[in-house]
C-alpha cells in the first residue's frame, strides 16, 4: 500500500480579527485548519502572546509571579511598558480588579483614566478586562470605551448578563468583544449569535471560552476549544468561526501546586520553575487546542511558548 | 481496512449452526463488525479465512506492551483524533535517559528520581514509566553492565537503545525477562534486528528518515511476522515531529493505514537543551498523540505539572473522576468533632480532605454525590442546593456520630445558608472559607 498523506476537507476558516490602531495593530485568526496541522492548511496569523497588567497591586501571587515586576508593581503605566519592552509582550491585558465591587471599588471614570494613560504609553493592542461583575464592568468597560474611542481594544469578559450594554458601547466606540461563556460549545455559540444580532461585527469578536490550568480541569476547555474549531472548520458553523482567547495565567498561578515550596514539599521541585512551567505548559495545551490570543503572566513563561510557536512555525 | 458485517458474512460458513453464541452467520458478522464479539466464537473458519477476519478486524492503532508481569506497560490501541469523540486509552509513557557516558552516581541519581517521585493525586499514583537505556560508547561491555544495573536499580519499564544489533543483543541477555522495548530496527538493520526481536519475543521500535520510509520499514516487518511496534519518524525538529504525529494518527484512523497503525515514540531530550523547554515540548506530545515520551531528566517541577497534564487529558469525557458518597472521618474524629460537607468530583474531595489532613483539627467530611461536579459548579448546575445537601446528611447516620448540630458549608454557597438551616431544623449552618487553602486557619479558630 503506498503512502499518501491522509488530509481533512476544511470548508470554514476562522475569522480575522485585528486589534489595535495603525502601525500596531495586530490581527489574529485566518486558520484554515486544526491548530498547527500546518499539512493541511494554513495558520496565516501564529498565536499572540498577551502578559497581564493589573491596575492594583496583586496581594496574593506566590513570590515567583511578583519577582519580574517589583519595581513597577503598583504603577500600571511602567509595568505594562515593561512587559513590552524588555519581555517582548505582543499586547497587554490590563486587569482592571481595582473595579471590583467587593474589593476596592475605584470608580469607572478612575478605571477608565488608567486605561487611558497604559493605551497612550505602550504601542502594542490593549486587551481590556473587568470583574465579571456585570454592572460594574458595564459601567467600567463603557467609560473605558468612550474615553478610548476608536482605539479598537478587546473589552472582556462579555457574558450573557451584561453583553448588551457592553456590546452597544463597543459598536458605538469602535472596540472588539471577547464573549465569555463558561466552557460550553452552545453556550458559546448562542453568546455570539446575540451579539451578532445587535449588531456587533464579524470582524469585531473574539471568543472566551473560560480556561483553567493543569490540574484544574484543563481537559474540559481543552476539548470545548477543540470542539468548536471542529464546528467551525469542518461543519459550516459560522457563529465558531472567530478566533479565541485563553486568560490563562491567573489560572496557572492561583493553584497550590504553584505556590507550595520546595522545602514543604522536596518533590514537587523548585517552586519558580513549577509555577513557570504550570503556566507555560497549560499555555501549550491551550494552544494545541486552538488558542489565538494567550494571556500570560511570567516573562519566562512567555519565552518558552513564543519559542514554541515559533519552532512550531517554523 | 476495516469491512463492514456484510462483508464479513460474505467470507462465513453460512450455514448458521449457532456454536458462536447467537442464531444466524449474519448475526455474528454484525457483532463482529461492531468490535461486540470475538473472530475465535466460531470454530468453524478456515486459517486463510481467519487471517483475513483477523487482520480487518485489529484495531487501527495496535497496542503495544512494553515489559512483563504487573508493572507492563501498555501504549497505543487509541481510537479516536479528538479526546471528546471517546477517550484516550493509553497515557504516553514518561522515560529517562541513562547513557553508558555517564558516571556511576549519575546514572543511580536518575534511578532514584525515577524511583522516588511518584505523586499522589485524586486517590491515584502519578509516575514516570520507563528508563531508556542507550549506548553512546558503542562498546558492548559497557552497554551490558548499565543494562544490569538498571535492571537491579528499578522496577521500570527499560528501552534498549543502540544502533548494533550486537550490543542491542547483549543488553537483552542482561535483562530479557523484562522484556525490553528494542530501540531500533532501520533499514540497515533489519535481517538481524527482525532475528532478535523473533529470538527474544521483544517489542521493536522502528526508525526512519520520514513517514515514508517508515511505511516501507513496518510492512516489511509485518511480512515477517512482527506485530508489536513503535514508530520513531526520525524527525527531531519540533514542527516536523508534531506534523509526523499528526500525519501518523489520521492516516491510522482515518484512513485505516495500516503500515502506520502502531503507536510513537518521541525525543523531546534531543529537540533542545534548555530543559524547561524540553518539559512544554513533552505536553505538547501529551496532547498529540504520542505513545512514549523521552526526557533527558526527571525534577519534580517539570515532571509534576507533565504527569498531572497527562492525567488530564487521558481522563474519561464522560465520566469525571468521583468519590463515593459518605462520611469521611479525618485525623480520627470524635462526637465533638467538627462536620464539614463537599461535593463528590475527585478533585474536589482530594483538595479538601488533604487540607483537613494538613491541619492535623479531627473532623468528619461529608462527601455529597454531584455527580462528579465540583462544589462551584454543580451548585451552577442546581445539584448542590439546600435541599439535596439536608435530607442527604439528615439520612446519612452521621447523628449516630456526633453530638453537636452544627454543619460547615464551603465559602462559595453561601447563599444557600439560610435555605439549608430551614432543610435541617435545629441546626447551626457556619459558612467556612471559599479556598480550601484556608481552611487550617478556620478549623483552629473553630469553636465546635
Ligand atoms: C471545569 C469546569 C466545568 C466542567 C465541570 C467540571 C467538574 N467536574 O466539576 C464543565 C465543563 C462540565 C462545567 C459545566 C458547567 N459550569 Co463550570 N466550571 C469549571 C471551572 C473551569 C473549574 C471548576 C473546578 O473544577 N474547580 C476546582 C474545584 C476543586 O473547585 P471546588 O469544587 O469549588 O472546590 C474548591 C472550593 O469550593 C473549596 N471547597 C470545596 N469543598 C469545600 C468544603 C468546605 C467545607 C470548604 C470550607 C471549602 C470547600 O475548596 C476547593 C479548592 O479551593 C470553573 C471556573 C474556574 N476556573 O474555577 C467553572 C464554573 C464553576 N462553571 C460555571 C458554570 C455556570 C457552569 C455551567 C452551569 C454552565 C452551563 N450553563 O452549562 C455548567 C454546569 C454543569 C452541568 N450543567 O451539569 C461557573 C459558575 C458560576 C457561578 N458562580 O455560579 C464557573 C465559575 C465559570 C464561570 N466563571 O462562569 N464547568
Ligand atoms: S459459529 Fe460460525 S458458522 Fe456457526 S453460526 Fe456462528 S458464525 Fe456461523
Amino acid at each position: 500500500m503506498a503512502f499518501e498523506i491522509p488530509r481533512t476537507t476544511y470548508s470554514g476558516k476562522i475569522r480575522e480579527v485585528t486589534a489595535g490602531k495603525g502601525e500596531s495593530a495586530l490581527t489574529v485568526g485566518g486558520e484554515t485548519a486544526f491548530p498547527f496541522y500546518l499539512f493541511e492548511g494554513q495558520m496565516p496569523h501564529l498565536p499572540r502572546l498577551a502578559m497581564e497588567v493589573y491596575d492594583s497591586p496583586p496581594s496574593d501571587w506566590p513570590e515567583a509571579a511578583v519577582e519580574p515586576f517589583k519595581d513597577v508593581i503598583n504603577d500600571p503605566v511602567n509595568w505594562a511598558k515593561k512587559c513590552v519592552k524588555e519581555y517582548g509582550a505582543e499586547m497587554i491585558c490590563l486587569q482592571l480588579t481595582s473595579t471590583d465591587p467587593n474589593g476596592e471599588n475605584r470608580p469607572a471614570d478612575k478605571a477608565a483614566e488608567i486605561v487611558k494613560k497604559v493605551a497612550d504609553a505602550v504601542s502594542v493592542p490593549l486587551i481590556v478586562w473587568g470583574t465579571a461583575n456585570h454592572d460594574k464592568d458595564v459601567e467600567v468597560l463603557s467609560a473605558a470605551a468612550e474615553m478610548c474611542r476608536d482605539r479598537n481594544f478587546i473589552l472582556g469578559p462579555v457574558e450573557e448578563g451584561d453583553h448588551k450594554q457592553i456590546g452597544a458601547a463597543a459598536k458605538e466606540f469602535n472596540h472588539i468583544i471577547a464573549a465569555a461563556t463558561p466552557i460550553d460549545i452552545n453556550l458559546a455559540k448562542q453568546l455570539n449569535i446575540l451579539l451578532g444580532n445587535l449588531g456587533v461585527p464579524d470582524d469585531k469578536l473574539i471568543i472566551d471560552p473560560t480556561v483553567s490550568g493543569i490540574g484544574y480541569g484543563i481537559e474540559y476547555c481543552y476539548s470545548a476549544m477543540e470542539r468548536m474549531r471542529i464546528a467551525a472548520l469542518t461543519q459550516q458553523d459560522t457563529k465558531l468561526q472567530f478566533p479565541i482567547i485563553a486568560n490563562i495565567a491567573r489560572e496557572a498561578w492561583k493553584t497550590k501546586e504553584a505556590r507550595i515550596s520546595e522545602k514543604e514539599n522536596p518533590k514537587m521541585g523548585e517552586a519558580k520553575r513549577r509555577g513557570i512551567l504550570l503556566e507555560a505548559m497549560s499555555a501549550t495545551l491551550l494552544l494545541m487546542a486552538g488558542a489565538d490570543i494567550l494571556v500570560m503572566r511570567h516573562p519566562d513563561a512567555l519565552r518558552l511558548v513564543k519559542e514554541l510557536i515559533k519552532d512550531l512555525a517554523g | 481496512m476495516a469491512l463492514t458485517g456484510i462483508e464479513i458474512y460474505k467470507l462465513l460458513p453460512k450455514t448458521n449452526c449457532g456454536d458462536c453464541g447467537v442464531p444466524t452467520c449474519l448475526a455474528f458478522a454484525m457483532a463482529l463488525a461492531a468490535g461486540k464479539t470475538e473472530l475465535d466464537k466460531c470454530p468453524h473458519l478456515s486459517e486463510e479465512v481467519r487471517t483475513k477476519l483477523a487482520e480487518a478486524s485489529a484495531p487501527p492503532i495496535l497496542p503495544v506492551v512494553i515489559g512483563a508481569g504487573d508493572n507492563a506497560l501498555k501504549i497505543g490501541g487509541e481510537t479516536v483524533m479528538f479526546r471528546h469523540e471517546k477517550r484516550f486509552e493509553n497515557p504516553p509513557g514518561i522515560t529517562i535517559l541513562v547513557t553508558d557516558k555517564m558516571s556511576d552516581a549519575e546514572v543511580k541519581d536518575r534511578l532514584k528520581k525515577i524511583n522516588e517521585l511518584p505523586y499522589e493525586r485524586v486517590g491515584l499514583t502519578l509516575h514516570a514509566d520507563l528508563v531508556a537505556v542507550k549506548s553512546e560508547t558503542g562498546d558492548t561491555a559497557k552497554f551490558t553492565a548499565l543494562a544490569n544495573k538498571v535492571k537491579a536499580g528499578t522496577k521500570a519499564n527499560i528501552i534498549l537503545m543502540s544502533e548494533k544489533v550486537e550490543t542491542l543483543a547483549a543488553g537483552v541477555k542482561a535483562c530479557a525477562e523484562r522484556k525490553p522495548l528494542l530501540y531500533a530496527a532501520t533499514k540497515d538493520n533489519f535481517e538481524a534486528i527482525v532475528k532478535l526481536t523473533k529470538e527474544s519475543g521483544c517489542p521493536l521500535a522502528v526508525k526512519a528518515k520520514s513517514v515514508e520510509e517508515l511505511a516501507v520499514l513496518t510492512e516489511k516487518l509485518g511480512a515477517a511476522g512482527i506485530k508489536n511496534i513503535v514508530l520513531d519518524s526520525g524527525a527531531r525538529n519540533v514542527k516536523q515531529a508534531l506534523q509526523d504525529q499528526l500525519i501518523i494518527r489520521s492516516a491510522a484512523l482515518n484512513k485505516k493505514y495500516r503500515p502506520l497503525g502502531y503507536p510513537t515514540i518521541v525525543f523531546p531530550c534531543e529537540m533542545t537543551k534548555d530543559p524547561m523547554k524540553e518539559a512544554i515540548i513533552a505536553a505538547m506530545f501529551v496532547a498529540k498523540y504520542a505513545g512514549i515520551i523521552v526526557l533527558s531528566d526527571l525534577n519534580g517541577e517539570s515532571l509534576f505539572p507533565l504527569l498531572v497534564a497527562r492525567l488530564n487529558i487521558y481522563t474519561d469525557p464522560q465520566r469525571p473522576m468521583t468519590t463515593k458518597q459518605g462520611i469521611y472521618e479525618i485525623n480520627n474524629p470524635n462526637e465533638n468533632s467538627p462536620l464539614m460537607v463537599t461535593s463528590n468530583f475527585s478533585l474536589t474531595y482530594s483538595i479538601v480532605s488533604s487540607e483537613i489532613e494538613s491541619s492535623k483539627v479531627p473532623c468528619y467530611l461529608f462527601v455529597k454525590d454531584t455527580e462528579g461536579l465540583s462544589v462551584v459548579t454543580s451548585w451552577a448546575a442546581g445539584k448542590f442546593n439546600s435541599e439535596s445537601i439536608g435530607s442527604a446528611i439528615l439520612k446519612s447516620g452521621i447523628t449516630d456520630k456526633i453530638k453537636h448540630h452544627k454543619l460547615i458549608i464551603p465559602g462559595y454557597i453561601a447563599d444557600e445558608r439560610d435555605a439549608i438551616a430551614e432543610e435541617m431544623p435545629g441546626w447551626e449552618i457556619i459558612v467556612g472559607p471559599k479556598d480550601a487553602a484556608d481552611i487550617t486557619p478556620f478549623l483552629k479558630a473553630f469553636k465546635p
